[in-house]
């Protein structure tokens, strides 16, 4: 099979993706923006649900895209592209012009910036961070506060930045909760002497194995769950958290005081998404992450003929969701490019 | 209170009805989870709340009671967790396998004890 395929975003979705149409014979560019490709990916210490390790993910990713027929142009933002008869004509921002048969999109999400919900105190009380700051901390093995001290008292903050109208997100991001689960858990194994409390809205443990995660940390770690969202942060005199929430299951408000307070950030359609959407008139849904043309059975497909879209760019993904939705992509793109297309 | 201050002038201070977590006494609940561990797996569903034959005659919830131990909201669990008839009804239903009515036994024994200066 021939034809060629420009990917734009070199995270997960991408670098499965790129590997699946290096494969069937395609050539691929694939542009990151970042000096590394890997995207999110990079960040994490263990994945849920099973605490597979992050660097395992970055090297299956890395694998991957270690083909022949694969170009990988990092440390290169995309800022518009352009249709010229059948071929894609993209250029990025360092004056490179790469052409293509089929354009796929892998754009990613952007972490929500907690420091929007104020009354929280996201960069305002030291001890407030957030779930992917966790994350690094694990990676460097270092849970001390700044002045320190090791937590003893911890809480964990559901939906920062989903399910919330004040900032904008009505949707669910769908991996705070159970990322919220799995960082209780090591949070506990790492501070044996530790109490966790986990604030949430609704436990949303949808996912293969999720709600079993649920359960263990509930039955071997003794993880506090609380039902009701926290209203606002501050500190006392100690320099100590201060929560208040609504004990939503008594009808009753609640007052505790946290060594440390971890905020569940959401997942947001990427400014750079945002910003190629509306430049190339790619519909995106109310939500602002790309719409594909059908939800049921063309969740890859854009708009625009020959544009693909694949993993969070569409909808908050986990890891493995996100491997499948790249799959079905160049499936897609390898019909489109075999049988679809008319030169 | 006879003679306090707030009878003599006519008006009362109200009681925060706020759960002071830090503040209450976790002796009871610590009792009953290190004898009965299964009740850390409630997820609230109240499924034992709504099968409950005095549940249904007069305010008596497992499911709210449950979440005040945990809080250590002990004086309003005291003489409410007298109601129960122990028939384990609510073991039947609960989908995580909480041994619901020895919760209730434990209960009630904690605060025996509590009272006694054995906890």
């Amino acid at each position: 099979m021939t034809g060629s395929v420009a990917i734009i975003g070199g995270g997960t979705a991408g670098m499965e993706a790129a590997g699946q149409l290096a494969r069937a014979g395609l050539s691929v560019t694939l542009i990151e923006k970042e000096p590394e490709a890997g995207g999110h990916a990079r960040n994490w210490y263990h994945l849920f649900p099973d605490r597979r390790s992050g660097s395992e993910v970055l090297k299956y990713l890395n694998d991957q895209i270690d083909h022949e027929n694969i170009k990988l142009i990092t440390g290169s933002r995309i800022e518009n592209f352009q249709k010229k008869g059948n071929e894609f004509v993209i250029e990025t921002e360092n004056g490179q012009e790469v052409k293509a048969d089929a354009l796929l999109l892998t754009t990613g999400f952007d972490l929500f910036r907690s420091e929007r919900k104020e009354e929280y105190g996201y960069h305002i009380y030291d001890n407030v961070i957030t779930s992917a700051d966790l994350e690094d901390k694990f990676r460097n093995n270092d849970l001390r506060l700044l002045n320190g001290k090791i937590p003893e008292k911890i809480g964990l903050l559901h939906c920062v930045g989903s399910r919330d109208e004040k900032s904008g997100n009505v949707y669910c991001s769908k991996l705070c909760c159970v990322t919220a689960v799995k960082q209780a858990m090591e949070l506990r194994e790492k501070l044996p002497g530790s109490r966790v409390y986990s604030f949430y809205m609704d436990m949303r443990m949808g996912g293969a194995l999720y709600e079993e995660l649920y359960r263990e940390a509930q039955e071997k770690y003794g993880v506090n769950f609380i039902r009701g969202k926290i209203s606002e942060v501050s500190v006392n005199i100690d320099n100590r958290l201060v929560i208040k929430a609504e004990d939503t299951l008594v009808g009753r408000p609640l007052r505790m005081e946290l060594d440390m307070l971890v905020l569940m950030a959401g997942m947001e359609m990427s400014q750079a998404g945002i910003r190629i959407a509306d430049s190339a008139g790619l519909t995106r849904g109310e939500n602002r992450f790309f719409a594909p043309a059908d939800h049921h059975f063309g969740s890859n497909r854009s708009n625009l003929k020959g544009v693909f879209f694949a993993g969070t760019c569409t909808a908050p993904m986990n890891i493995t969701e996100t491997i499948s939705h790249a799959r079905s992509a160049a499936a897609d793109i390898i019909k489109y490019l075999g049988n679809g297309r008319k030169r | 209170m006879a003679g306090s201050a707030s009878d003599k002038f006519g008006f009362t201070v109200s009681k925060a009805r706020v759960i002071d977590y830090d503040a209450n006494d976790k002796a009871v609940i610590n009792y009953i989870l290190e004898k009965e561990p299964s009740l850390r797996l409630c997820i609230e569903c109240g499924g034992c709340s709504a099968t409950c034959t005095t549940g249904n005659f007069t305010r008596f919830s497992l499911r709210e009671i449950h979440i005040l131990l945990k809080r250590g909201e002990n004086a309003q669990v005291r003489e409410k967790i007298k109601k129960c008839m122990l028939c384990g009804k609510c073991i039947l239903v609960c989908p995580r396998g909480v041994n619901t009515r020895n919760v209730v036994f434990l209960a009630r024994q904690a605060f025996q004890k509590y009272d006694n200066n054995e906890l």
